[in-house]
């Protein structure tokens, strides 16, 4: 946010303005900034899982639209949800399910203000960053529950508890997950996780120690569940709830709760590229790398690669049943991230 | 608590199995025709959109006598003595005027019993499989080329007129 508060200097006349106009220019371009980049990704996203999906089950997927491989088939299925009609059904309550779409995307939206695009490129760097993005995204519970009790439709209501339940559950092994990283580091701070691992692939908390490393299985796992992406997508399971809580939605809202969707996965993966995968920093020691390519280019490299994954995974695996889901969670991954977190402490109090 | 730890041993063998499945299907290739842009090639005795020759055609009406479902329609007349005599190209003398050659593919069962009798084998299926048209009447294809030279008048003919 600084760098931008620096460009705005540039517009003429700026310091003429009142004080309030300048205390939160700063904070509106740089949301607005992300909201188009992330809107950019996402459409990208949603056509390159398409065809992942695709020819992954041996099909082409979308090769019309546009020319090439059809990328341009979610500009134009995006426009299309824009333009349709915005209905709300005559018995849902309708301010929460105006307003839920809107509150899954915050909760998605939000957790971007600490993620460490680039050395200098972060909206803020908070030193409490990882326990705000725990924190903010909890959010997205209340506006799935908002959106699954207020449409008044049986597969809302079974879709938004199935994802309350599933996504407080896998916070505390997710978190659990994370705290190792947070042991060792000593620091909330985003950027100084990330500067923890400077200097290449060997200094990346995943490769640090054998704890570590079972922590960053144990958070993507818990990550996945937290993003309902299969093999955890029991709130959305098609075959059996139509689509969950957005079952009534159409439009514009559902194009929130699309783009909330892949938000979400863009911030679990740049939350584990953060901190377990050395955020920005090279793959490689050295010098030269750094020149040729920009931290936030590795960063979205690397994030990409985790989003390449959760494809892989979608397209792999067949849905868990609620209470395999809940196994694994309470007996497995729980226990198994209390292990790691002592292990972990163990490690940062005898080996240092 | 021993298969405790063999189900997870067994779920990470499982799923790494099944991902490198996933990951091998990746790479392969893809097994669609797109469709409107490329087509496949029909088999060649396949049974579909029927043609016939009118050139060849002897106006005998054995295909309409074979047809079960009554979709070809057929009206001839005598052709005067002193007009040229002419020939299907397997040397048969056409004897009679062919003016209504009319086949319903709507009526059309693609059973191909009427290829089988036509003597001068004008009749064929061809391999044509996209019928879609605006007009229902569109799917009766009209083969006759002559007008016929009697006193009778030329009655518009349609197979499906008739029910």
């Amino acid at each position: 946010m600084e760098s931008i508060a620096q460009l705005l200097q540039l517009i003429p006349k700026y310091d003429a303005l009142p004080g309030l106009v300048r205390a939160y220019m700063p904070m509106l371009v740089s949301s607005l900034v992300i909201f188009g980049l992330l809107s950019l990704v996402v459409l990208f996203l949603v056509w390159w899982e398409r065809k992942i999906s695709a020819h992954m089950q041996d099909r082409l997927g979308p090769m019309y639209v546009g020319g090439w491989h059809g990328w341009a088939q979610t500009i134009a299925d995006a426009i299309k949800l824009l333009l349709k009609e915005d209905i709300v059904p005559e018995s849902t309550d309708r301010v929460l399910f105006k307003l839920a779409p809107f509150v899954v995307f915050l909760g998605a939206f939000a957790a971007f203000v600490v993620l460490p695009f680039g050395a200098s490129s972060i909206v803020s760097d908070l030193n409490i960053g990882v326990l705000y993005i725990i924190a903010v995204g909890s959010l997205a519970v209340v506006g799935i529950m908002m959106a699954g009790w207020s449409s008044n439709s049986k597969y809302s209501l079974y879709g938004g508890m199935r994802s309350v339940a599933q996504i407080v559950s896998y916070e505390i092994p997710a978190a659990m997950a994370i705290m190792t990283v947070v042991i060792l580091v000593g620091s909330l701070s985003m950027q100084q996780i990330v500067g923890a691992q400077k200097g290449g692939i060997q200094n990346w908390f995943i490769f640090r120690n054998p704890f570590t490393f079972l922590a960053f299985f144990v958070y993507f796992i818990s990550s996945l569940a937290e993003v309902n992406r299969t093999p955890f997508d029991i709130p959305e399971a098609e075959s059996e709830l139509v689509a969950g809580y957005h079952t009534e939605y159409s439009g514009m809202r559902f194009a929130f709760f699309y783009l909330a969707e892949y938000a979400n996965m863009l911030v679990v993966a740049g939350v584990a590229t953060t901190i377990f995968l050395g955020g920005w920093t090279q793959v490689l020691p050295g010098a030269l790398t750094a020149q040729l390519i920009p931290g936030p280019i590795m960063f979205f490299l690397k994030v990409l690669v985790l989003i390449f994954v959760q494809m892989w995974l979608r397209w792999s695996l067949p849905r868990l049943r609620v209470d395999q889901l809940m196994y694994l969670c309470w007996k497995v991954l729980l226990p198994a991230s209390f292990v790691l977190v002592i292990g972990v402490g163990w490690v940062a109090v005898y080996w240092k | 608590m021993r298969t405790y730890f063999t189900d997870i041993w067994l779920t990470m063998v499982t799923v790494s199995r099944s991902m490198w499945v996933a990951l091998l299907h990746l790479f392969t290739r893809s097994v669609t025709l797109q469709y409107p842009t490329e087509k496949w090639t029909m088999p060649e005795r396949t049974r579909a959109r029927l043609f016939n020759k009118i050139e060849d055609c002897i106006g005998c009406g054995q295909c309409a006598r074979a047809c079960p479902t009554d979709c070809i329609t057929i009206e001839t007349e005598k052709r005067g003595k002193d007009e040229p005599a002419i020939f299907a190209s397997d040397g048969t003398p056409i004897k009679l005027r062919t003016y209504v050659f009319d086949i319903d593919m709507t009526l059309c069962c693609y059973c191909s019993l009427c290829v089988f009798p036509c003597p001068t084998h004008c009749l064929v299926m061809t391999t044509a499989y996209e019928y879609s048209v605006y007009n229902k009447q569109d799917h009766v294809y009209h083969f006759a080329v002559d007008k016929p030279m009697s006193a009778k008048p030329a009655k518009e003919h349609h197979p499906a007129d008739k029910a």
